[in-house]
């Protein structure tokens, strides 16, 4: 931190965001008296984030749900209850974990493996057929600073950074001056493929519209166009042959090209199979010129905790410790797999918020269900929960190590102090870990 | 009454307001929102900002109809994830884990006289009782 004489405040440089995965780690934050005063380089998201420590009404001490009505309690009394009900489960879900930190990850893994839970983390409702596909597949991938310093061509297919990964587009794809793209954004092309024409589209060199649903369609005829092959059909997708046939020259002759895609193609209806067949354009792209193709990962360190599972667990994500080993199987292991068959019977939820964000059947079986949530702000989930243990902001309260979005990892750094008496996830994890295992 | 596919997704509005606090009306605001192609407004007999009910099979929910600034996309309505989108989202993953969050066969029409509840009415209307 440096010491900003004319505004007498601290000056954290370097900061990096703990918003999504594109973790820009230029952020710059001024500190007057423990209070964060002015963000710069962020998006406007990022700024909220950083902004919102400083919430009016932010809860700093444990509830836990007395005769329906959630009462103010200790720490270790919050602990012991969440221990308990994890403890006394026989199918507990432990669900979330993509914002906070990997320190965070290893302790409910920790939780999980104790009391044969099932874990999952938000990849199941984001990239998780992603996830599904490189496995089937592989993936030729590279790291946001390749794009940044080679490519000349890059595709956004079913993502609309301009709304969820707002500076992906100033820092590294198209407006950033590289080491082989000096010029910027002159020297490099942008292909948007969507079903709406989104605010990113309006900003490509070429926007293309794909029909709803028929993206496989599209990037076989692609993929054919590539390989040589004749397109049986005059228009695939709703885009005409003439323009496939133009699309697959552009991308075989561009120098570095990359496909950054998104939950349009992991949420529509062939989900893996899109992104199977997105991937094998890609191989069948670098028989011709250098290719990429990565997964634009949504919260900052959702991709951190596949990493922790996996190196913990073999798996990435939706892994069950019901048997006493890990077992992985997603549509059936996978967190509203467990719910929508009403499975689980507690939950821990911890860095996110899936009453929110689940469907309204998987959220009906998180409300028959004890609920232990741990997080720094009130929620949708912190208004279903028996247990509510507010937590500091990773990357802002507490160090933490995170995993960018092409799974390079960075240190997001702790800015000002939390609130008085209030833990970190790691902090609560642990104690409940320990609490756990106390007198096996 | 019109039918149309429903997608749900992040807006920068809906990303912001939700680090505010997901209790905030300028949640509400971002999010409790249905964007429409103004033809499919049209035939509805709305304008930007009435509130409209859409409804799939999962269940129904009122949320204030806007004026589509990503299209046009007729046909298609687009709902910025959260608990009013997912009021409405359906059931099962395919075996992928995956829920339904796009294309959504769901009916939309005129709520002009029903209120838009807040995240925090919402749980506890629909979850709370449970």
């Amino acid at each position: 931190m440096q010491e900003s004489l004319s505004k007498r405040c601290t000056v954290a440089s370097d900061v990096v965001c703990p918003f999504c995965g594109t973790l820009c780690d230029d952020i710059e934050v001024d500190v007057k008296d423990n209070k964060i005063t002015d963000v710069r380089h962020a998006c406007r998201i990022g700024t909220a984030k950083f902004f919102s420590v400083l919430e009016e009404g932010r809860p700093t001490k444990p509830l836990i749900r007395k005769n329906g009505v959630m009462v103010e309690t200790t720490v270790d009394t919050a602990v012991k209850k969440a221990a308990e009900i994890l403890k006394k489960s026989i199918r507990p879900l432990l669900y979330g974990w993509s914002s906070t930190s990997c320190e965070a990850h290893a302790h409910g893994i920790a939780i999980a493996e104790e009391v044969g839970g099932v874990i999952d983390g938000t990849t199941s409702v984001c990239h998780g057929p992603s996830v599904l596909a490189i496995q089937d597949v592989g993936c030729p991938s590279c790291t946001l600073a390749e794009v940044k310093n080679r490519a000349d061509l890059v595709i956004y297919w079913g993502c609309n950074p301009m709304h969820a990964h707002p500076r992906h587009l100033s820092r590294y794809t198209i407006y950033p001056r590289g080491y082989f793209r000096e010029r910027g954004h002159q020297d490099r092309e942008l292909i948007v493929i969507d079903v709406r024409k989104t605010d990113t589209a309006k900003i490509a060199n070429k926007f293309i519209k794909v029909d709803y649903g028929r993206d496989y369609e599209l990037l076989g005829a692609i993929r054919a166009a590539v390989n040589g092959n004749e397109i049986n059909a005059e228009v695939v997708g709703g885009v005409t042959k003439e323009e496939i046939q133009k699309l697959a020259e552009k991308l075989k002759n561009c120098q570095f090209g990359v496909i950054f895609f998104g939950m349009g193609l992991t949420m529509t209806s062939a989900k893996h199979r899109n992104i199977d067949n997105a991937i094998c354009l890609t191989k069948d792209l670098n028989r011709h010129t250098k290719f990429s193709i990565m997964p634009m990962r949504g919260h900052y360190n959702v991709t951190g905790f596949g990493e922790v599972l996996t190196w913990q667990t073999g798996y990435p994500y939706a892994v069950d410790f019901s048997t006493g080993y890990p077992r992985y199987n997603p549509g059936e292991t996978s967190a509203n797999d467990v719910l929508q068959r009403g499975e689980a019977d507690a939950a821990l939820i911890v860095a996110s918020d899936p009453v929110a964000h689940f469907p309204r059947k998987s959220v009906e079986y998180l409300a028959k269900m004890p609920l232990i949530y741990i997080g720094p702000h009130h929620t949708p989930t912190s208004l279903l929960a028996d247990v509510f243990i507010p937590s500091t902001f990773v990357g802002i309260e507490t160090g933490g190590t995170a995993y960018r979005m092409d799974t390079v990892p960075l240190y997001a750094k702790k800015v000002v102090d939390g609130p008085k008496g209030v833990l970190s996830d790691e902090e609560i994890l642990e104690r409940i870990y320990k609490e756990i295992v106390r007198g096996k | 009454m019109i039918e149309v596919n429903l997608i749900t997704g992040r807006t920068i509005e809906q990303g912001a307001s939700m680090e505010i606090s997901k209790l905030s009306d300028e949640y509400t605001k971002a999010t409790a929102i249905c964007e429409l192609d103004s033809e499919d407004m049209t035939q509805l007999g709305i304008k930007d900002g009435d509130n409209v009910k859409v409804s799939s099979v999962a269940g129904s929910v009122i949320v204030k109809a806007r004026n589509a600034t990503q299209g046009p996309h007729k046909g298609m309505a687009f709902i910025p994830m959260g608990p009013w989108a997912n009021s409405i989202t359906g059931t099962g993953s395919d075996s992928t884990g995956m829920p339904p969050f796009k294309g959504i066969d769901v009916k939309i029409e005129e709520a002009k006289a029903e209120k838009v509840l807040s995240a925090r009415e919402l749980i506890e209307e629909v979850y709370r009782g449970i």
